[in-house]
Order: C-alpha cells, then structure tokens, then sequence
C-alpha cells in the first residue's frame, strides 16, 4: 500500500512513546546506571567505568550460560520448526475437526509458565509421574534431578511440548492462504509430494515461518520459569540458563553491578539476532509485495 | 471432469489415515501431561504418593474445594484477572492509534520507531525484574494491579501494535478517504467505521494480549506481595513443612488452565488467522 507522507501522524503515536518510554527507557537506564557504578551500601555509589562488564566478560560463569543458552535454542529452534510445520501439513484442512484440532493445540500455549513447570514435573517424577515411572518400570535410568542428560532431555521435549504448536498454528495459518490453483497446476505438472512442498508450500509459508523463528528465538533465549520450577537450573548449574543466572545474581545475590552489565549484554545479543530475524522477514514482506 | 474429481480421492484416502495418526499421536503427546494433572488433582494425597494408579480410584473434590473456600487461594484468580484486563485495556487503548499510524502516514523515523518498539517485546523479563521493583516502590505502586498492568504493557503493546498494525493493511485506503469526503471527522470515523471493520483484528490482539499476561509470572511476582499477588505465585504456597501438597497443587494448575481454554473456544475460528498476526 503506498503510504501518505505525514508528520502529524506522530501524535497518534504519542502515546505509546509515553508509556513505552515509561516502562522501557527508565528502568533501562537504571540498568545502564547500575552497570557503571559500585556501591558500598548505603546508597553511596562510585563511578566505576567499565569495570563490570570487564568482570564480566572474563568471567566463565556467563560464558558457561551463554553456551547453555545457545545449545538450548539451536536445538529446540531444530526440533520445533519441522515438527511444526510436518503437524501443519497434516491438519485437517476444515470442518469439525480442524476445529478441534485447533482447540486442544493452542491449549498449551494459554497455560501460566509456571504450571507448565509444574506439569512436567508432575508428570517426570520417577515416584508419583506417569513419564518417569514408566521409564523406570521399563527399565530405564531416568531422573531428571540428578541426571544431566534426564534434566535436559525433560526440558526441552518440555518446551517441544508448549510452543511446537505455535510453529504449527503460524504454518498452518500460511498453508491455509495457498490458492487452489497452485497445487492444481502441480498436478498438471505431475509435481510429487516432496516437490510441492519444496516449491509451493514452503516458499508461501516462509513470511509466517519467519514470524515463528522470530517469537521462538526471542522466547526460548529469555526462557526463565519453566526450568526453574522443573529442574531449578541443576543438576548443579546444567540446566543454569542466562535468565536463570541473572535472577539469581540480581534479586537473590543483589550483586547489582555485575547483574547490570550481564542485563545490558544480554540484551544487546538478543537485539542484534532480532534484528538480523527482522530485516530478513521485512525484505521477505517486501518480496511478495504485501 | 468426474475422472478428475474421481482420481484423488482414490490417492487421497490413505494419506488421510496417515495424516490422523499423525494428529492423533501429537495430540496424545499433548494431552498426556494434562491428563496427569488432572488425574492428580481428583486423587487424595495418600493416592499419590502410595501405589501407582493410572486413573484416581476414589475421585475427590477436597483439592478444589481446599482452593474455591480460602481466600488467600481464590483471590490469586481474582488479582491475576484484574492485572490482566486492565492490562488488556491499557495496551488496546494506546495501541490502536499508533497501529492505525503506522499502517497509513509514513513519517520521520516511523521505520526505527517500529523496530524499537518491537525491541521491547524482546526484552528479557529478567533484566527488567530488578528495575521494576525500584521504579514502581519508587513511585508508591508495589503491590497494585496497575504495576502488573504496566510492566505487563513493556512487551505487550508492541506486540498488540504489531497485530493490529498487520490487520489495518488489510484495509483498502479508499474507505478512509471516502469516509473524510463525506465528512466525518478523524475521532468519529475511527470510532464508527474504521474500528468495527478491524474488529476480528482487536479480537486476535486481546487474546494474545491475555495469553502473554495471564501467563507471565516473574514480573507478577517481582512486582506484588499480598494485595495483588497473581495465582501462579500462590501455587507456591503449597511446598510447606511437611513436603509439598500435590493434590492441591494439581488441582490449582488445573484452575489455571480453565480461562485459556475458555477463551481459545470462543476465538477458534480466528485462531490460525490470529497467529499468523494478521499476516498471511
């Protein structure tokens, strides 16, 4: 659509500047503050440069996080993104049952973090969880406070399990808006199953796809309450994500100038993967000439 | 013709079976957890934590009637709702303006503006948990709804401007300047015409704001102690001295679930639509 040039059009914006401003540039620059600063106690602080994010920077402990958090969405972003769009594919297309379908596949998405922790729980505990005493009835070693490999595996068919049906909404969404003369003209072709999927569906569904990378990437790299209730970062520091590491060094240490630098780096490596995520979409949006 | 009517349904037929085993393990994959809360949630704690039973032997409501007849436990439902509406409320109001602005004018910085005010929604709860506490004890909103509300708007109004943003292109311009023709003035149009016509769009929008709010827990807990306290942050209530009470647990995540299932019913028509954000 061609846009009208016009400046006025800022004061429609005006107040979302306003309360976006008021919950997103004070509290960050509180951040900046703390990250440049020591303090004693007392309210008294010091100037003290780039000293933290120094620290920081040689320190293993976010070093260690940080590898922990990009194995942890490089493999989810590996399992969710073709499990979903291979659920999509398989949806009923209309009817009751697309109904239905679509009903029981968004309910995990609407369930609080929390309990979506405490349902895995439940349901891992090799006491009283219907998954880990089957494991272990049938013999095998499964449990997930004190095994390394257990604690990771129930955490990320956890998060396969809450957000692999947002991937399959979005692709199913983009597959529902392929025209029929598409695949009619494959058939004319003689075009197998493969083939179409490779050339008209996956093409007509990357916009959509490009969105669920986006969210998941974002979701999955701040990922904070679901592994905290089910492992609580352990065995050890296994499960120790950067949110995880950064609520415990920021409310639970109050180490506030490290906490402050590890935040404002944090968030700098979320932006710049984002940023690279959206050019990518907006030049994809612009490329089908929406 | 009837050749070509007739020939794929013979194809098509046993792709169809494949196609429902399919949706039929994942949704096993997806209900199995849930069922076991719910099983867990109907047992009595000696059931649980005695022999394992796949299905509850003697069902009973002690665990709901434990949570529906405290009210330390029932007001957690009643705190999380009222953060959660106004929340929808605030990020409704503000948004649809800027929505409205970004699918019509292009103006100085409109670009930048967008991606900044997207950069919000990636912003990690946890770095804004410490900042929050200060800023809201600061100005004497701890504990209040409106603080949850607020915090909550951080990732969720750009995100409803996002939305609806996609849903407004969809709008053929024409109807705008039909409108001004015959002399309706910027409010009313917007209020009469423009805003029933993205009405599906503000539908997607106030569900995903409530799914983003009404499951959010570290910025709730960070931000309440008693008065405002969300539901999620009473669950924790149930760890207590003599081990962790399950049943009342169970049976508290099962209440949890009940509003987001409600609400998906109500929009499943509008859901695949709704999460593609308006863009397909």
């Amino acid at each position: 659509m061609n846009k009208t040039v016009n400046q006025k059009a800022w004061f429609l914006i005006l107040p979302v500047l306003v309360l976006v401003a008021f919950s997103a540039v004070i509290p960050l620059m509180t951040v900046v503050n703390y990250s440049v600063q020591d303090t004693f106690g007392n309210n008294q602080f010091f100037w003290a440069g780039l000293e933290w994010f120094e620290t920081m920077l040689a320190s293993d402990r976010m070093w260690d996080a940080l590898g922990r958090q990009i194995a942890f969405s490089t493999i989810i972003l590996m399992i969710e993104i073709p499990l979903g769009i291979f659920v999509a594919l398989n949806m009923p297309k209309k009817g009751f049952w697309a109904s239905f379908c679509l009903v029981l596949m968004s309910l995990p998405l609407l369930i609080p973090w929390n309990v979506v922790g405490t349902i895995w729980q439940i349901f891992g505990r090799v006491d009283i969880g219907l998954l880990g005493y089957t494991l272990n009835a049938i013999g095998i070693d499964y449990n997930y406070t004190q095994d390394f490999y257990a604690a990771w595996i129930t955490v990320i068919v956890m998060d396969v399990w809450h957000w692999t049906s947002l991937v399959a909404l979005l692709a199913y969404a983009g597959l529902q808006s392929i025209p029929d003369a598409y695949y009619q003209a494959a058939k004319i072709d003689q075009a197998g199953r493969w083939k179409v999927f490779r050339f008209i569906e996956l093409p007509k569904i990357m916009g959509v796809l490009m969105i669920a990378i986006l969210l998941r990437f974002m979701d999955s790299f701040m990922i904070y309450t679901e592994p905290f209730v089910v492992t609580g970062g352990g065995p050890g520091n296994s499960t120790t994500f950067l949110s995880i590491d950064l609520v415990k060094m920021a409310l639970g240490q109050f180490d506030l100038g490290p906490a402050a630098a590890f935040s404002i780096m944090y968030y700098l490596v979320i932006l710049l993967v984002s940023y690279v995520f959206y050019t990518v979409m907006t030049n994809l949006d612009k490329r089908d000439g929406h | 013709m009837s050749d070509s009517t007739h020939t794929p349904r013979k194809s098509v037929l046993p792709r169809i079976n494949g196609s429902a085993v399919v949706m039929g393990l994942y949704l096993l994959f997806l209900l199995l957890p849930i069922y076991w809360l719910l099983t867990m949630s109907l047992k009595t704690n000696t059931e649980i934590l005695g022999a394992f039973t796949l299905w509850p032997h003697n069902i009973t409501f002690d665990n709901y009637m434990t949570i529906l007849t405290d009210a330390s436990w029932y007001t957690g439902y009643l705190n999380s709702m009222t953060y959660v509406v106004l929340n929808m409320v605030i990020s409704l109001a503000v948004a649809l303006p800027a929505a409205y602005a970004f699918s019509r004018y292009s103006f100085m910085g409109d670009k930048h503006l967008f991606f900044w005010l997207l950069t919000n929604r990636m912003a990690p709860p946890a770095v804004f948990a410490l900042p929050f506490f200060q800023l809201y004890s600061s100005i004497g909103l701890f504990d209040t709804h409106i603080a949850v509300a607020l915090a909550h708007a951080l990732f969720n109004v750009p995100l409803a401007v996002w939305i609806l943003e996609g849903f407004m292109r969809g709008v053929p311009k024409e109807i705008d300047e039909t409108a001004y023709i015959d002399g309706y003035s910027f409010p009313r149009f917007f209020v009469k015409i423009f805003t029933p016509l993205v009405a599906s769009g503000i539908g997607v929008t106030a569900f995903f704001l409530f799914m983003f709010s009404w499951v959010e827990l570290l910025l709730s807990r960070t931000l309440t102690s008693v008065d405002a306290k969300p539901i999620a942050a009473t669950m924790t209530r149930t760890v207590g001295a003599s081990g962790i009470d399950w049943g009342v647990l169970a049976a508290a995540g099962v209440l949890t679930i009940l509003p987001g299932a409600l609400v998906i019913y109500f929009v499943r028509n509008y859901i695949a639509k709704g999460f593609a954000l308006g863009r397909v």
